[in-house]
Order: C-alpha cells, then sequence, then structure tokens
C-alpha cells in the first residue's frame, strides 16, 4: 500500500473516515460529505445525567456512527474489533501494520500526551489513525491536529484502554475491501444520508431530542439561575459552549459544516435547493454563536439578572425554528 | 460565519495545534480555515477548570475534618466520577463509595490501596500518609 498522507478536519470521527477512504482510492470524498452521508448533525439533551458535573448535550449524533453510515452507503466492508486483554489488541495492531494497513483506534484523551492539558478530560469517544511503526514508537496521524505524531507502545496501549464511559476497549476498525464508487452510488448515499438527518432532527418522540430538544435546552435555562444560582448556572451554560464550540466542532455546533455538506451536495445532485437550506443551516450556526456570546456573559460574571438568561433561551427557540423550517424543507425534496 | 470573522484569540491550544472551522470565503462558498481560539469559549474552558479547583479544594477541606478519605481528593484531582474509578481500579461503586468514609480507609490492605494508588498514578505511601 502507498504512502498515508496526513488530513487535518474539524472533527476526528469525520477524519479518520476521510483519511482511511482517500488511502484506499477515494478521491472525491470530503469532511463535510463524510458527515453529511453519515448523518451527523443532530440535537439531544439528556435529562437527569450528568456529563463532568454539567448537563449532557450533544450537537453530533452517536459516536462511531458516522464512519459506520458512511462506509457502508458507499458499499465499503469494514473490519472492526474489540479486546479485554491489551497486549493482543497491541499484537493485532502490529500484524495489521505489518500488512501495510492503516488503520482507526478509538481511544480517550485524559492520557494523551499531545493534547494540552487543559484539553484532557476522562472523554473516551476520541479517533486517531495508525499508520505505522518506526521502533517502539507508533505513527499517529490524529485529525484535529496540524501534523502527525507517535506514541510509545505503553502511551497508546494506555489510551486505547482508557476506563469510564464509553470505554474504547481497544476498537480497532479499517476499511478492507472498497470497490469502484460509482456517481450513482454516491448521490444515493448524500440522499440516504439527508433522509436519516431530515428523521432524527423532526422524528424522534419525545421532547429531548432534534429540533424540539432545542426548545427542551432553553426550558431549562430560563429555571437555572433560581435553581442553581449564578455560579452553577454560568458553569452549565459554560459546558454547553464547550459542547457547541471546542475543537472538534468546526464551528457552531457543526452546523456550519452541514452547511458546507448540503452546499457540495447541491452541486452533485444538480439541486439549487440544497444551496438555499443551506444557507438556513449557516444561519442557524451563525444563531449558535450569538448565543455561545451571550452565554459568555453570564459565566465571565457580566451579565447576572434572569432577563440575560431568558435571552439566551430566546435565542435558542429562534434557533429550534430556524433549524425546524430548514429539514422540514430538506425532508420534502425528492430525489 | 465569514473567513474574515473567524477569532485568533489566545488559548490553550496554543503550541499545540489550531482548529479547523468551517467559514464562508469572498465569494460566498464554503471553505476552511485555522484558529487558534475563540475566548469565548475559552473562558467557559477556565471556568470549568476552577471548579475544578474548588472541588479539590473542598475535598481537602473534608479530609481534614474527618468527614472523608483521600481517595476523594485524588478523584476530584484526577476529574474522575465513579464510573471511570471503578473502571481504572476494578473496584465497584458501592464499595468505593464505602472506601471513602476515614474510617473504612484506614482499615483497607495494601493490595487495595494498591489498585487506587495505580489508578491515581501515585504511591501506596503517598494515597495513605495523605496530609489534606
Amino acid at each position: 500500500m502507498s504512502e498515508f498522507t496526513h488530513h487535518q478536519t474539524a472533527h476526528c470521527e469525520n477524519g479518520v473516515t476521510v483519511s482511511l477512504l482517500k488511502h484506499h482510492g477515494v478521491d472525491f470524498i470530503t469532511e463535510p460529505l463524510a458527515f453529511g452521508m453519515g448523518s451527523g448533525l443532530f440535537y439531544i439533551h439528556i435529562p437527569f445525567m450528568k456529563v463532568n458535573n454539567g448537563p449532557a448535550i450533544s450537537f453530533r449524533t452517536m459516536p462511531g456512527a458516522i464512519f459506520k453510515r458512511t462506509c457502508k452507503a458507499l458499499d465499503v466492508k469494514v473490519e472492526r474489533k474489540k479486546f479485554s486483554d491489551p497486549k493482543e489488541a497491541t499484537a493485532f495492531l502490529d500484524s495489521k501494520l505489518a500488512q501495510g494497513l492503516k488503520v482507526g483506534c478509538q481511544v480517550g484523551v485524559f492520557h494523551l500526551p499531545y493534547f494540552p492539558k487543559e484539553y484532557r478530560f476522562h472523554f473516551n469517544a476520541h479517533n486517531l489513525i495508525v499508520f505505522g511503526k518506526e521502533g517502539d514508537r507508533y505513527l499517529v496521524s490524529d485529525p484535529v491536529m496540524e501534523i502527525t505524531t507517535s506514541l510509545s507502545t505503553e502511551e497508546l496501549e494506555r489510551v486505547r484502554f482508557a476506563k469510564g464511559a464509553l470505554a474504547p476497549k481497544g476498537h480497532i476498525y479499517y476499511p478492507v475491501e472498497v470497490g469502484e464508487i460509482t456517481q450513482d452510488q454516491v448521490r444515493y448515499a448524500i440522499a440516504k444520508g439527508i433522509k436519516r438527518n431530515c428523521r432524527d432532527m423532526l422524528k424522534i418522540p419525545g421532547a429531548i431530542a432534534g429540533v424540539k430538544g432545542i426548545v427542551y435546552t432553553s426550558k431549562k435555562i430560563r429555571g437555572w439561575r433560581e435553581k442553581l444560582g449564578p455560579r452553577q448556572a454560568g458553569l452549565y451554560l459554560g459546558q454547553i459552549v464547550r459542547m457547541q464550540e471546542e475543537i472538534g466542532t468546526g464551528g457552531g455546533g457543526f452546523r456550519f459544516l452541514y452547511a458546507a455538506f448540503l452546499e457540495e451536495a447541491s452541486v452533485i445532485m444538480q439541486n439549487d435547493q440544497l444551496a438555499n437550506i443551506s444557507e438556513k443551516i449557516t444561519k442557524a450556526g451563525d444563531l449558535w454563536r450569538d448565543s455561545a456570546l451571550q452565554m459568555s456573559g453570564i459565566y465571565k460574571g457580566r451579565l447576572t439578572e434572569q432577563k440575560d438568561f431568558d435571552a439566551c433561551a430566546d435565542l435558542l427557540v429562534e434557533i429550534s425554528a430556524v433549524e425546524k423550517e430548514a429539514f422540514q424543507e430538506l425532508a420534502k425534496i425528492k430525489f | 460565519m465569514k473567513k474574515s470573522e473567524v477569532p485568533q484569540d489566545k488559548s490553550a491550544l496554543e503550541n499545540f495545534t489550531r482548529e479547523v472551522c468551517y467559514v464562508k470565503n469572498e465569494n460566498g462558498q464554503y471553505d476552511t480555515e485555522l484558529s487558534t481560539g475563540w475566548e469565548a469559549k475559552k473562558v467557559a474552558l477556565d471556568e470549568a477548570w476552577k471548579e475544578i479547583e474548588r472541588r479539590t479544594s473542598d475535598a481537602r477541606e473534608r479530609i481534614k475534618k474527618g468527614e472523608a478519605s483521600p481517595i476523594l481528593y485524588f478523584m476530584e484531582e484526577k476529574l474522575m466520577d465513579f464510573t471511570v474509578l471503578a473502571g481504572y481500579t476494578g473496584i465497584w461503586k458501592f464499595r468505593i463509595k464505602r472506601h471513602l468514609k476515614p474510617g473504612t480507609f484506614s482499615k483497607l490492605s495494601d493490595r487495595v490501596l494498591k489498585r487506587y494508588a495505580d489508578a491515581f498514578e501515585i504511591s501506596v505511601n503517598e494515597l495513605k500518609n495523605f496530609k489534606a
């Protein structure tokens, strides 16, 4: 197999998907396409659950889903394996590298030495590519980094066997068979990705997921100042902003990334309506950025009144309406 | 967001990496731009760390007063919840909760303490003789 090229992307899982597929000769794949085909956009606010002592909110679909769905839609055969014994996991990785394969690994970031300390929480759904071994060092292409890095055997074992929620258990995955991908298949993958994303944003029963989930959060925010006190409420808002804007999202809670996908899709599908809807999702992304600014005013201690919390909540209600309209239009398109 | 509006603020990413943002270029088309950080979210991360420090010093106070065992301090310091600590030690959550009591902690065998010490990346001595 040929030389490996590192691609930096906004999100780690998109990045692993793009780099591995490109390595197998799928030249047309881009991060927005992988994200859209994998129906990556989402919103969910899980009640009664805490993440790092704050609200459990996500702006994207489940970890692993993007790689799985994109590969499936393009008829790419994938092998994956988990382990209970770290030594076995390392031996398996070595055997795959000896065959010249480049592989995706799920890791925890808490012990990841090349991450800034401030970012090292117990978050176990990070993804990177191991593309070779030199002496005792594994060559690592981490999609959120500008350049490639390397890890020792112990370091890699440690992050592949991080513990806690979503423990990776040495999860390793890689494409094994990539056929000729026709233009029709690409169009099918896009249509399918969009359809599934419309379902996720509009049709999930209950109040916590999709566009309804955004309104759910807005209602919670209105009560936080009273219920938690200004300090704790500020921390909760900070958690929303971090989930929304931190490295890996491309900005605006993945909305800009999805708008970029719709723009690319409108060219491939020759459908101008997709470009119009892309503008609406961009608007949603811009509103998410506005709400982050408003929230930051609160946790900086500059804004302290109930009306400031209400202003955040009002923005979220507006965002929900914009996204609802965009996805309803998207759902009506016949491909 | 427009390409020209991408914030380039100082953040913890400095000297590590810059992050990819999806933005509109001059022609109104999507493009990517690298960013060094955004102040609004930098403050969110800073506040989260201040909260961790506050929780860690709270744990110290409680240990001083004899309300908690050193395990609480190291749990907070290593940002662990019960699920994470149970994962690294192989000890069930409800047992860990008992080990947070100073009385139960003082009776723990070195073998059990070793499992905690390894999870916290410290020595058994440091754990046993922790001075709050």
